[in-house]
């Protein structure tokens, strides 16, 4: 059994890593294309997409932490079952709760929080890192991926939201768009672009982040 | 003595023991919210039959005072029920027109047609003009769609509709809650000057449907969604039209 104590620092250099890798070199979205799904769907509007990554931060950190906390007890025939399992209470009490509390974006966001239970980043951070991490160093790992994640949804949805919309978090950045009482940029004729309100705009600037991130670090391009 | 925790007994006992401690923290934590979501539910629905009869953001009704704003325009005490005949069913003790849930008779396969509510609210307006509106329920291309209809004092002119959807497309079928597509209902008729029941028809976008006209121009790409609203419309509103016909005369 793991009794040992841990003697090193909480944020060890090794213990940083966990939170700055997954926000750069090994981003879940853009370096090991995971979660893409979500991706798509609910970075139309910024405010959908900070809930979203809310959502999943906190998912992911709780399962996590008791996927470690249980990581000596859980017999390894059922440990996927077992860990589906508490992914899934997790997003459950996710639901409830922005149901309860936040109903507007509840309604928004609809079935994509129960999808959350499908995002591979989840499942995958359980498996390859919880069952064999200590606790402490599984919240960071969690909140490491949680944030990469969030970080590429955040900025995926700004650029949606922004062109596609003409607003950032509801408020017009571009002026007023409604005919017949135009300002602002929509006066001298700006329309926004209704692509980018469809599901394959979002592929296209999660790809374009990719680019841009593999052509400013060549070690990331992997070789064939 | 160690446990063996590859066996089958240990096996059992763990997948047995999580499920039973997350089923119970799921199940009190559903219990403790439903106080909050029940009133987010009872509040949408306000909201849903208030813009129906009026712009909500500008008169500045929100979550927060939905229902004060709620009890002042609608008077619950006046809603009655109709049958699918369109006659005013005997109220049962209880039984409030607000909380008949239609959407759920709509899916009730067993629910025989008779057996069916269809509540009428009464409202009043700013100017203490009498509004009736009427919920509607149908089917989209996904999932249910829905929406509140408010006729006039003449019991005939449409005055506004609020209509939304749970799952229709994005872009196409989903505009149907937008205000553009639910200005085209505004001013239309319901009955003709006998008090008969006069179909709606929902064509082509842009294919020369005029306001207050009994074709409504649909949504182009949301064929099927907009199919839908003209069927719930339809459905519904021929048995309020009865209602009305019988009370005029």
């Amino acid at each position: 059994m793991s009794s040992e104590k841990g003697s090193e620092p909480l944020f060890s250099k090794k213990n940083k890593k966990l939170i700055t890798d997954p926000l750069t070199d090994n981003n879940p979205v853009t370096i090991q294309v995971l979660g893409i799904c979500s991706a798509l769907a609910i970075t139309v509007q910024v405010n959908q997409a900070i809930v979203m990554s809310l959502s999943v931060l906190f998912v992911i950190i709780m399962g996590n932490l008791i996927v470690s906390l249980l990581r000596n007890l859980i017999p390894s025939r059922i440990r996927i079952i077992v860990q589906l399992l508490v992914v899934a209470s997790l997003v459950i009490i996710v639901d409830q709760v922005l149901a309860a509390f936040l109903p507007d974006l509840s309604s928004k966001l609809s079935v994509f929080v129960g999808l959350i239970i499908t995002n591979c980043i989840i499942m995958g951070r359980l498996e390859a890192f919880a069952m064999a991490n200590k606790p402490w160093p599984s919240i960071l790992d969690g909140l490491g991926n949680g944030l990469g994640y969030g970080a590429i949804l955040i900025i995926v949805a700004v650029f949606r939201e922004l062109f596609g919309s003409g607003t950032l978090m509801g408020i017009p950045i571009f002026g007023n768009p409604l005919p017949g009482e135009e300002s602002g940029l929509y006066a001298m004729g700006y329309q926004n672009n209704n692509m980018m309100i469809l599901p394959p705009m979002a592929l296209i600037i999660t790809g374009i982040i990719i680019w841009v991130q593999r052509s400013r670090n060549k070690a990331l391009i992997e070789e064939h | 003595m160690a446990i063996n925790k590859e066996s089958n007994q240990f096996t059992f006992g763990f997948a047995i023991g999580l499920v039973v401690i997350l089923g119970v923290i799921l199940a009190v934590l559903s219990e403790g919210l439903k106080p909050y979501k029940d009133k987010n539910v009872r509040i949408k629905k306000q909201l849903d039959i208030l813009s129906a009869m009026m712009d909500v953001e500008k008169e500045g009704i929100t979550r927060a005072n939905a229902e004060v704003e709620f009890k002042k325009y609608v008077k619950l005490e006046d809603a009655v029920i109709l049958d699918y005949t369109g006659k005013v069913k005997k109220s049962e003790e209880g039984v409030s027109a607000f909380d008949i849930d239609i959407k759920k008779e709509f899916r009730d396969k067993t629910l025989a047609e008779k057996d069916k509510n269809y509540p009428l609210f009464v409202a009043t307006d700013k100017s203490k003009n009498t509004r009736y509106i009427i919920p509607v329920v149908g089917k989209g291309l996904w999932g249910p769609i829905w929406g509140y209809i408010c006729l006039d004092k003449d019991m005939n002119t449409v005055l506004g509709v609020s209509f939304d959807h749970k799952t229709e497309t994005p872009g196409l079928g989903a505009e149907i809650n937008k205000p553009f597509f639910m200005d085209r209902w505004k001013s239309s008729k319901i009955s003709d000057e006998q008090g008969n029941f006069m179909k709606y028809e929902v064509v082509k976008d842009n294919s020369g449907a005029t306001k207050g006209d009994s074709k409504i121009d649909g949504i182009t790409g949301g064929t099927i969604t907009s199919k839908g609203v003209e069927e719930m419309v339809n459905r519904t509103l021929k048995i309020y039209a009865t209602y009305f016909k019988n009370k005029k005369s």
